[in-house]
């Protein structure tokens, strides 16, 4: 089934000759039987008492009850009960818990997706402890079995999974790369082996901020890094952990992975985007199976890294007062809260945070791959209202961030709300504030 | 056999039997399932993960800062009935007698005059918390039947015992088994419903907490 909406993806899946309605069933018997003993402890947890929502901007924005965090889970919760749980048998037998239908998966498709960022902002408020952004990107997996991830991912996710970029460029990523380091007079490393550090670039700025890239590789270039670049996995998206693909999501983290094995890196460089961050730092090992052979490190830690053993040394930015942005996926969810700030230090950056600032940061509301789909577009606008007003009480000129899907985030807030701020990449701060030569061989 | 014999005994035995199998079997089924190892590289070391983990317990008591101001009340009164019950429950001199006779050992109880007011105060939050369930949109949303019946039967067993404590509408033996026998009831609910809560509220959060510092993320 497939309709004008885009609803199901079901049949995009290559043989799936299932119905959605057997596809829904399955999914959810699937994710009920795979839930593990966290995930299951996590459901039962929850005492219904709603605190959650007050975490959530989405909530915070439209006060509708539906964007409850805990609510997004409800169908998921309502399988596992009927299905895994202690009393799972009496649920079946008296009708307690109905079957999950495909009419009511499609519902949550909403709620799941356009309306979830998986920021995490949810997990820090709950009086039980509950990890409720674990659950969310958990269900996320199951909609995806059921074959209702958003077309916007669902397409992306398919053809990242097999030609390892996410979507269709007007020249291969490669030249694009070459391009800019001819463009912006930097050496671009590429398809070296035995390198300390293997590099990958988010699409959006190959594609939107060509700079950010060229920064890196000056960067890397001034330490003096063993680094490169490996055409067959440059890329650092992975629209399979937005889709809620699993098997996709590890296919995607595994170009990278061999790879940097490849090229018998010690590191793999993940630079400024957050989501990027969470696949391959977070979880590539549990769907690679073991654990990685190299380091993972965020940009941002890497240098501040650099900086703490004098190897990295700056010069002090003209920015006047400046506000940062967190990203939730590298700071809050990834615990790369100081790298950033000790950058900004290091460079005399008058910091103004925003009144939630760090872990406790709103998302930039284009995150989860709610920045893909169109229909969401109204509803992201809505929920961004709040975080403008508070980077705007700061009284920043400058607004810096470290991750590429905010950066486009707020440069699409900006023409649409005919805002004053530009974001900024942090990267492209340290590269034009580098000084001296690097002290490390 | 009169009322009261059978409240405080088959029937209290029934119920306890109940309430340990219940809830052992509630934890036994959880860790049952699949425990994934996580096989990315910590960030934290095990002993700073584990510490973190275990101060996350008194941290998730209270909301933090950025919360605060549109979490303190609710959480506030939710809290003020929890301790009001177990004021009651651990402080009620007849209360420390029963546990005594059950597990040999008894502690000073508060003035019967305080019990009362401690038990007015908090069947008044107890009418409130269920006036902000079925008010709050997000709440009445969420709850189902577990939430209202945890509530009616808790609510139960506090105005039986103020009753008893009264000696309000009947002879005190009688109050005093429909008293015991509405514990009974809770004991037999509880591994059912979300009064497990109980058991799960600490370790949830230690390890939350310890899986979210494992990370150095914000916990």
């Amino acid at each position: 089934m497939s309709d004008a909406t885009g609803v199901f993806t079901a049949d995009l899946a290559p043989g799936e000759a299932r119905t959605p309605e057997a596809r829904v069933v399955g999914a959810m018997s699937g994710f009920a039987q795979e839930i593990g003993a966290l995930s299951a402890f996590r459901l039962e947890s929850c005492i219904h008492c709603g605190i959650c929502a007050e975490a959530c901007h989405f909530y915070i924005a439209t006060e509708d009850p539906q964007y409850t965090p805990i609510w997004k889970v409800e169908p998921f919760k309502q399988a596992y009960k009927r299905e895994a749980s202690a009393f799972a048998p009496l649920y079946r037998l008296f009708g307690l818990k109905r079957e999950v239908k495909a009419d009511q998966l499609v519902q949550w498709q909403h709620l799941l997706f356009d309306s979830c960022n998986m920021c995490g902002r949810c997990s820090l408020i709950c009086p039980m402890g509950i990890d409720v952004a674990a659950l969310i990107e958990q269900a996320r997996h199951a909609m995806f079995d059921a074959g209702l991830a958003p077309k916007a991912l669902y397409e992306k996710a398919a053809h990242q999974k097999i030609t390892g970029q996410p979507e269709v460029s007007a020249e291969p990523y490669r030249d694009q790369l070459l391009a800019i380091g001819t463009r912006y007079e930097v050496d671009i490393p590429l398809d070296k082996t035995d390198v300390d550090v293997m590099l990958c670039v988010p699409r959006t700025d190959i594609e939107h901020y060509p700079s950010a890239v060229a920064s890196l590789a000056r960067v890397m270039q001034h330490l003096g890094v063993s680094c490169t670049f490996r055409s067959d996995a440059l890329i650092a998206e992975n629209y399979g952990y937005y889709a809620g693909g699993k098997e996709w999501q590890r296919e995607i983290s595994r170009r990278l992975i061999d790879q940097a094995i490849a090229c018998k890196a010690k590191t793999l460089l993940v630079p400024e985007c957050g989501h990027a961050y969470a696949a391959l730092r977070w979880e590539a090992a549990d769907l690679y199976g073991k654990p990685l052979p190299f380091k993972v490190l965020q940009v941002t830690e890497f240098l501040a890294d650099e900086l703490k053993a004098g190897h990295l040394k700056l010069g002090a930015a003209v920015t006047g007062a400046t506000t940062f942005q967190d990203p939730c996926e590298s700071v809050r969810k990834g615990g790369v809260n100081e790298a950033p700030r000790a950058l900004m230090k290091a460079m005399g950056v008058d910091l103004h945070e925003m009144k939630n600032h760090g872990g406790f940061s709103f998302c930039c509301g284009g995150g989860g791959g709610v920045l893909d789909i169109e229909r969401a577009t109204p509803l992201r606008y809505r929920t961004m209202e709040n975080k403008l007003r508070e980077i705007d009480d700061t009284g920043a000129q400058t607004f810096l961030t470290s991750c590429s899907d905010c950066r486009r985030t707020f440069d699409d807030a900006q023409a649409h709300f005919t805002w004053n701020k530009t974001p900024q990449s942090l990267l492209e701060l340290v590269a034009a504030n580098l000084i001296g030569s690097a002290s490390q061989p | 056999m009169n009322l009261l014999d059978f409240a405080r005994g088959p029937a209290l035995k029934v119920a306890i039997a109940i309430f340990c199998l219940g809830v052992t079997w509630r934890i036994v089924a959880i860790a049952l399932l699949r425990i994934r190892r996580d096989m990315n590289r910590p960030r934290a070391s095990v002993l700073k993960f584990l510490g973190s983990g275990l101060l996350t317990i008194g941290s998730r008591s209270w909301p933090h800062r950025e919360f605060i101001g549109r979490t303190g009340a609710g959480e506030a009164l939710g809290y003020s009935y929890h301790i009001g019950l177990f004021a009651l429950v651990l402080l009620f001199t007849p209360h420390i007698l029963f546990l005594g006779s059950l597990f040999g050992v008894t502690w000073p109880g508060l003035p019967s005059s305080l019990i009362t007011v401690i038990s007015v105060l908090t069947l008044t939050l107890f009418l409130a918390v269920l006036f902000r369930r079925v008010t709050n949109p997000v709440m009445r949303m969420l709850s189902n039947f577990d939430d209202y019946f945890s509530w009616f039967i808790t609510m139960l067993v506090m105005v039986t015992g103020l009753a008893a404590t009264a000696h309000f509408g009947a002879r005190y033996e009688t109050l005093l088994a429909v008293h015991i026998l509405s514990v009974d009831a809770l004991l037999v609910w509880f591994p059912f419903g979300k009064l497990m809560h109980a058991f799960y509220i600490f370790p949830s959060r230690a390890l939350n907490g310890a899986l979210l510092a494992r990370k150095g993320a914000t916990s």
